[in-house]
């Protein structure tokens, strides 16, 4: 996205601001003053204006310094992509009926190189109606259900984002017995279930677990021939990004699959676990890294201050250890457990992972459900 | 590509692994515990004991021990050496008899069960008509004589032990000659003892419960003497010439019966009751030992006065005028005597008397004037006072070690010089690599320091730490004078002793420099001690501070104990380490962590509500921090555990009472028992489970928050010479964590050598690092420019470690309960981790840094984490990179206190307790492994030892590979004369001259 002249804008002075716009295949530019930017209907208003599209409602968006692509629709998100904006503005307009909303978002740390090709492509996407109730965005999620394109569905993968709020996670597990298919016919096995939750708890307030739900995987570790204290560990250490996968006991809410999900992934509908490799995996790229508490370290009584990665990151440390592994062969053991997984699931379930993403990005969307 | 190779396929590192680690459990240290059985053979001179749990264990020279396990883990009931044979028989309490022996295995002899049996009656019979009460193993090693509840005598067969029917002993056979009027009294009842007459093979001597006593002829399989007794028998006892025998009873009598072939039914000789005239306790077991001078030792259990000595544990021992009743700590189980086994000895001429005593092994010195105890070099009792906590130091230079062994020793002055009486078999295991200290807090205020290097655990100094407060108990008010006219003449004897005076007392962490001999205690109450090792006996006042670990902070209310007072004026300590700093926490809380750095001279403590650090050089506390959040409110309201432990303690107590009157009558109904027990349990499940159904355990989840209780609490301290602030200039620092996962690093300045009294210790805060999964930190520790560990205080100086590199940058390794972190240093930032908790769902319970050698080459070693979790598995994690090496279960995650009290030592060993009172010793390494490794040979007897190296003897048809057994008296001599006519005339001579000579 780096443009040529970048360093002519640089050159102008402070006070305007150079603003590109895209509205399909067309470009135009503007300046804008920067400590003047007006409201944003007025901005609205100019765009229709450059675009002459006077009549066509759009929605607008801009890309910001993370390179992600956020939507301006009110005054406040328009001030902040002026105030951001450096040296450029870079606006994106898309019809409003065939916009797609799930360019947009921070969470795009997958995606973010498709934001472009999704947006100047949309002939991509099927059309197809939307209840739009707000961008989102404007919210903080609390609480998703994800990989539904992976699981059975019969089971259902939460995960609650204790992270920012002061509620309680707000439940209780127990011991319990579920039946199983097995060639041997029905079979009685130890469980885990979710035994209670607790009223004004994150839990409770999501919707999306319920008493009685059997507990398969905590942060895709599965969970059976473990103990009620060990899943009780496991859960609490993984409380600020818990993710949770369960059969609910009330299988009539389950996430119906989208015809068009047609082989992309694991059509199992047998009761029994599906093998967790995938699920794992998916819950690692997803969860693991971006999620992962910083400690926080006071230096000679100062201020707190999150603690940063050392430079030499896991990959090259990785590389380190191989290096090493060459020169004396005695120090390289188990690769770290997340990349363990990985190398574990790497042959088997190539094709699962190697979707593209435009098939799976409609499929989450339908799963994601947003709560406040 | 590479980084997706496979865990754990590196071959190459793989062999490394399989060269540096291994699991075993080795051996277990300490007093077994429960024992239930006794046995001893004076011709391999091996102890043996059994346990309820069904373990036996054979002792005999320090180091030679055997352990074997009955499969049914039900009490052993009995344990019968077959007489010169290294063999024995053990009878459990579901009535299964096990034939074990001693083989020898690629150079070691090892013990295994060959055969297990029931008794089977007759259809229809009912159970006790096979319940077995008594065992002979007859002298021609072919058959036992099984007495039982019905008072049939059965024999078996051995090793096959095929019933051989027409030899059973019944009891309408024994009755047939009986006078009608005593039959009528009495049946016969069951089989009480059975002894073999000790000149006639022939001749069994049996015991009927009700009081009648018969000898009977086996040959021609009828009873020749009747001996009407009238009271209830205990037990039986020959003498030595077979010419009499004596009784005992449960009126607490005892009675000498003679036999001779002119009278059949004799008259008793003489009937005392030793401690009457008013009712006594049954006398359970009796001895009668002839000596030179004519004065035979009688040596009995029990029998003490009914009414005001009825509890004691005694064993009286009479020798002429001398009479001493040994008052033991627990229940006696059962004891034997150690007597001359010389084959041509006329008298016994006893030596020693072994006691198993429910907690503890007494030995007793019988050739010195007043009877001292030996002391024990193995089977110690560990929980003399409860073990409160161990520290384990390995490696301890000579100058220390001896030093400790002459404090020791002066302690030891009232033991006897005896050596060890129990002397069988060889220990051909390599001497111990190095010298190792394990040291254990007691309860009651003591640190016990045993010498963990091999395979006994003997302990070598015992240090209390009482002297320096004042308590309720008087020190000098010693339970063991009585006057001298006393009677019975009880006298104190063991060492166990769990009541504690005060539990405030209670050692809870020990740190000893083993280069400076400087040694940290600190206890329940808050008080920590520093000592150092004085060869001689001192007396001095004990410089005294207090930490105030609250400072500032108000509203708070200690409601947990006091603190302990302490002594005015100077204190007489006895030689070793002589404590000269006591620093005492306020509030009193227990002690949860303390290090000493005996080259800066100064000791860090911390408690549930901060942390201290005091130099003991200018004994003068550098400076507390305060570690509480200020919503804790448990944390300082205090223990409440003293209200529950003194519960706790009364109903044990209560237990302990029934259960021995529950056992002091050994064997009645014992299948009745079993299967009411059964029952009983069955019920106690079903409820239990009934009770789940109801209300299922469940468990909150939810995020750790800084509001939790006891987030203050101060889980780990650690000195360290590193780059706290720039990397630049090193300095010493100390480290803290909490159980609410932050880390506190302090920068020190310690002034130099010359000027160490003149400056004053100066600290600062440098650091607070807050892990945001907030679990405790178990341990920190610091890796130099090469990743190694620093080195201990002093190590260097004593040349005993490189340096540690100051060039290369440094780094902090935190471990908690729940992740393994890794952060460069001075600039924290974080390098690497690894999740434990939220992969496996376990936690860290401990954490040490072991150094691993090669048992393939010597020049190879690299230092790993071991750690146990609370899942009771140990896994072994690189360093510095933090991988999982290896992982072994170790322990039962049920077995909480056996995962608390583990200990593990520098060379990949550890420690940790299987009972009160006993510890498994386990390694996780293949170079550093402490395992018993002994022989067992058929003893020899000097006069004809050739006969035993012949082949053609230790091939005869007959099980007696020992034909160098002499035997005890003509009858063994005679079947050695069979076997040499088989084989050699001139051995057959030599034999003959050598029994000539002999008379």
């Amino acid at each position: 996205m780096n443009r040529p002249h970048r360093g002519a804008a640089g050159s102008r002075g402070l006070g305007t601001m150079e603003v590109k716009s895209k509205f399909g295949a067309e470009f135009r530019r503007f300046s804008l003053e920067r400590s003047k930017p007006g409201k944003f209907e007025e901005f609205y208003g100019l765009l229709q204006h450059v675009h002459k599209i006077p009549n066509v409602d759009v929605l607008v968006g801009y890309t910001d310094i993370h390179g992600d692509l956020l939507p301006i629709n009110n005054d406040d998100n328009y001030h902040k992509a002026v105030s951001t904006a450096n040296p450029l503005l870079r606006i994106f307009i898309q019809r409003k009926e065939d916009a797609d909303y799930s360019a947009f978002g921070t969470d795009t740390m997958t995606r973010k190189k498709n934001v472009l090709s999704n947006v100047l492509r949309p002939d991509n996407h099927k059309k197809k109606p939307h209840i739009v109730i707000s961008m989102p965005q404007d919210f903080r999620p609390v609480s998703s259900i994800i990989d539904v394109d992976i699981l059975p569905e019969t089971h259902r993968r939460v995960r609650l984002y204790k992270y920012g709020t002061d509620k309680p996670l707000g439940f209780y597990i127990r011991d319990g017995s579920s039946v199983r298919v097995t060639p041997h016919g029905l079979e009685k096995v130890p469980g885990i279930f979710i035994s209670r939750l607790v009223p004004g708890g994150l839990a409770q307030s999501t919707g999306l677990l319920a008493v009685n739900d059997e507990v398969l995987e905590v942060n895709g570790i599965e969970v059976s021939g473990k103990s009620l204290d060990q899943v009780t560990d496991m859960m609490i250490a993984n409380s600020r990004n818990l993710i949770i996968t369960v059969r609910p006991a009330n299988q009539r809410n389950n996430v119906v699959r989208n015809s068009r999900t047609s082989g992309s992934s694991g059509q199992s509908t047998e009761s029994s676990l599906p093998s967790s490799t995938p699920n794992i995996l998916a819950n690692l790229l997803h969860g693991e890294e971006e999620s992962d508490e910083e400690d926080i370290v006071i230096e000679d009584s100062g201020e707190p201050q999150q603690i940063p990665k050392a430079a030499p990151t896991t990959e090259s440390l990785e590389l380190l250890t191989q290096i090493e592994l060459l020169h004396e062969s005695t120090q390289n053991g188990f690769l770290p457990s997340s990349e363990m997984n990985l190398n574990h699931s790497a042959g088997s379930i190539s094709m699962e992972f190697e979707v593209p993403d435009p098939e799976r990005k409609p499929l989450e969307e339908d799963g994601t459900i947003i709560t406040l | 590509m590479r980084r997706f190779l496979r865990p754990g396929h590196d071959p190459v590192r793989e062999r490394l692994k399989r060269d540096l680690f291994q699991f075993n459990k080795t051996v277990e240290h300490g007093f077994p515990h429960q024992p239930s059985a006794l046995g001893y053979s004076p011709f391999l001179r091996l102890m043996a004991i059994g346990t309820r749990s069904g373990a036996i264990k054979l002792y005999g020279a320090p180091g030679v021990e055997f352990m074997g396990l009955h499969e049914e883990n039900n009490t052993v009931m009995q344990i019968h050496f077959i007489p010169d044979q290294c063999q024995l028989v053990t009878l459990l309490d579901d009535n299964s008899l096990h034939l074990w022996s001693l083989k020898q295995h690629s150079g070691a002899s090892e013990l295994r069960e060959e055969h297990r049996f029931t008794l089977k009656g007759p259809p229809g019979s009912p159970p006790s008509a096979t319940q077995i009460t008594a065992v002979l193993a007859h002298s021609s090693r072919e058959v036992l004589y099984l007495g039982t509840e019905s008072g049939n005598i059965f024999v078996v067969e051995l090793p096959s032990f095929k019933a051989l029917e027409d030899r059973t002993i019944t009891s309408e056979a024994v009755l047939q000659r009986v006078p009608e009027d005593y039959c009528n009294r009495r049946s016969c009842e069951l089989v009480e003892a059975l002894r073999e007459h000790p000149k006639n093979p022939d001749q069994i001597l049996i015991g009927y419960s009700r009081g009648l006593i018969v000898l009977w002829d086996v040959q021609n399989n009828k009873a020749t003497h009747h001996f009407l007794g009238n009271q209830q028998l205990e037990n039986l006892y020959w003498q030595k010439d077979g010419s009499k025998f004596i009784s005992c009873h449960y009126d607490g009598s005892y009675t000498q019966w003679p036999v001779s072939s002119d009278n059949r039914q004799p008259e008793p000789l003489e009937n005392l009751v030793p401690y009457g005239p008013f009712p006594c306790k049954a006398i359970s077991k009796i001895y009668w030992q002839t000596t030179k001078n004519g004065l035979p030792y009688i040596i009995f259990q029990g029998g003490m006065p009914r009414a005001s000595y009825g509890d004691r544990h005694s064993i009286s021992v009479v020798h002429g005028s001398q009479q001493t009743a040994f008052d033991f700590t627990s229940r006696v189980i059962d004891f034997f005597i150690i007597f001359s086994s010389e084959p041509a000895a006329e008298f016994d001429d006893p030596s020693a008397m072994v006691v198993l005593a429910e907690e503890e092994l007494v030995v007793i010195d019988l050739k010195t004037t007043g009877w001292p105890a030996v002391h024990p070099p193995y089977l110690a009792s560990l929980h003399c006072s409860a073990i409160t906590c161990s520290h384990h130091v390995s490696n301890i230079p000579l100058k220390l070690w001896e030093r400790i062994i002459s404090a020791g020793s002066k302690q030891n002055i009232h033991y006897s010089t005896m050596p060890w009486p129990i002397d069988g078999g060889t220990n051909i295991a390599p001497d111990p690599p190095q010298r190792d200290l394990l040291l254990t807090g007691h309860e009651d205020g003591t640190v016990r320091f045993w010498d963990a290097s091999g395979v006994c655990l003997h302990l070598l100094y015992k240090l209390s730490t009482v002297r320096v407060f004042l308590t309720d108990a008087d020190p000098n008010d010693n339970m063991n004078t009585l006057g001298e006219d006393e009677w019975p003449p009880l006298r104190k004897v063991g060492t166990f002793d769990p009541y504690s005076d005060d539990p405030r007392l209670g050692i809870q962490k020990i740190y000893l420099c083993k280069y400076s001999g400087y040694l940290a205690v600190a206890g329940t109450a808050g008080q920590v001690l520093v000592m150092e090792l004085n060869d001689e006996d001192a007396e001095h006042v004990v410089d005294h501070a207090e930490a105030d670990l609250l400072q500032d902070q108000e509203g708070y209310r200690w409601k947990g104990h006091e603190k302990l007072r302490t002594r005015e004026g100077p204190v007489r300590f006895e030689a070793g380490f002589q404590p000269f700093v006591l620093v005492q926490c306020q509030p009193p809380a227990v002690v949860t962590s303390l290090a000493l750095h005996s080259e800066w001279k100064l000791v860090a403590f911390g408690t549930s509500h901060g942390f201290g650090l005091f130099d003991h050089q200018q004994k003068r506390l550098v400076f507390v921090k305060c570690t509480l959040h200020p919503s804790d409110q448990l944390a300082l309201e205090g223990p409440l555990s003293r209200v529950k432990s003194l519960k706790k303690s009364l109903r044990q107590s209560f237990r302990r009472i029934r259960r021995s009157r529950v056992s002091s009558r050994k064997r009645r109904g014992a299948s009745g028992n079993a299967s009411e027990v059964q029952e009983a349990n069955a019920k106690f499940d079903q409820d239990t489970l009934q009770e789940m159904e109801l209300a299922p355990v469940q468990r909150k989840i939810e995020a750790r928050s800084a509001e939790d209780s006891f987030t203050g609490f101060v889980r780990t301290l650690y000195f360290a010479d590193t780059f706290l602030r720039d990397s630049s200039r090193h300095c010493p620092s100390l480290w803290a964590g909490t159980n609410g996962g932050t880390v506190y690093a302090f920068c020190l300045r310690v002034p130099p050598a010359e000027r160490r009294m003149d400056e004053p210790v100066r600290a600062e805060q440098a650091k607070e690092i807050q892990l945001m999964h907030r679990a405790p930190v178990v341990g920190i520790l610091v890796l130099d420019g090469r990743s190694t560990p620093l080195p201990e205080p002093l190590e260097v100086a004593h040349d005993l470690s490189k340096s540690p590199d100051m060039q290369g940058s440094h780094q902090l390794l935190v471990v908690s309960e729940e992740q393994f972190k890794v952060f460069t240093l001075p600039k924290v930032s974080s390098k690497l981790k690894l999740k434990l908790t939220a992969l496996e769902g376990c936690r860290v319970r401990k954490v040490t840094v072991a150094n691993f050698g090669s048992c393939k080459t010597d020049d190879y070693s690299e230092n790993d984490l071991a750690v146990l979790t609370n899942l009771g598995d140990i896994q072994i994690i690189s360093l510095p990179f933090l991988k999982l090496q290896i992982r072994y279960p170790c322990i039962r995650k049920e077995d909480v206190s056996g995962i608390a009290s583990c200990v593990f030592t520098k060379y990949g060993q550890g420690f940790y307790l299987i009972s009160p009172s006993e510890f498994e010793r386990f390694s996780l390494s293949t170079k550093w492994l402490v395992e018993p490794r002994c022989i067992v040979n058929m003893p020899e007897v000097t006069s004809n030892n050739h006969v035993h190296n012949r082949p053609g003897v230790e091939n005869t048809a007959r099980k007696s590979r020992n034909s160098g057994d002499y035997g005890e008296d003509e009858r063994k001599s005679g079947r050695l004369m069979e076997h040499a006519l088989l084989n050699d005339e001139k051995v057959l001579k030599e034999i003959q001259s050598t029994l000539e000579g002999g008379r």
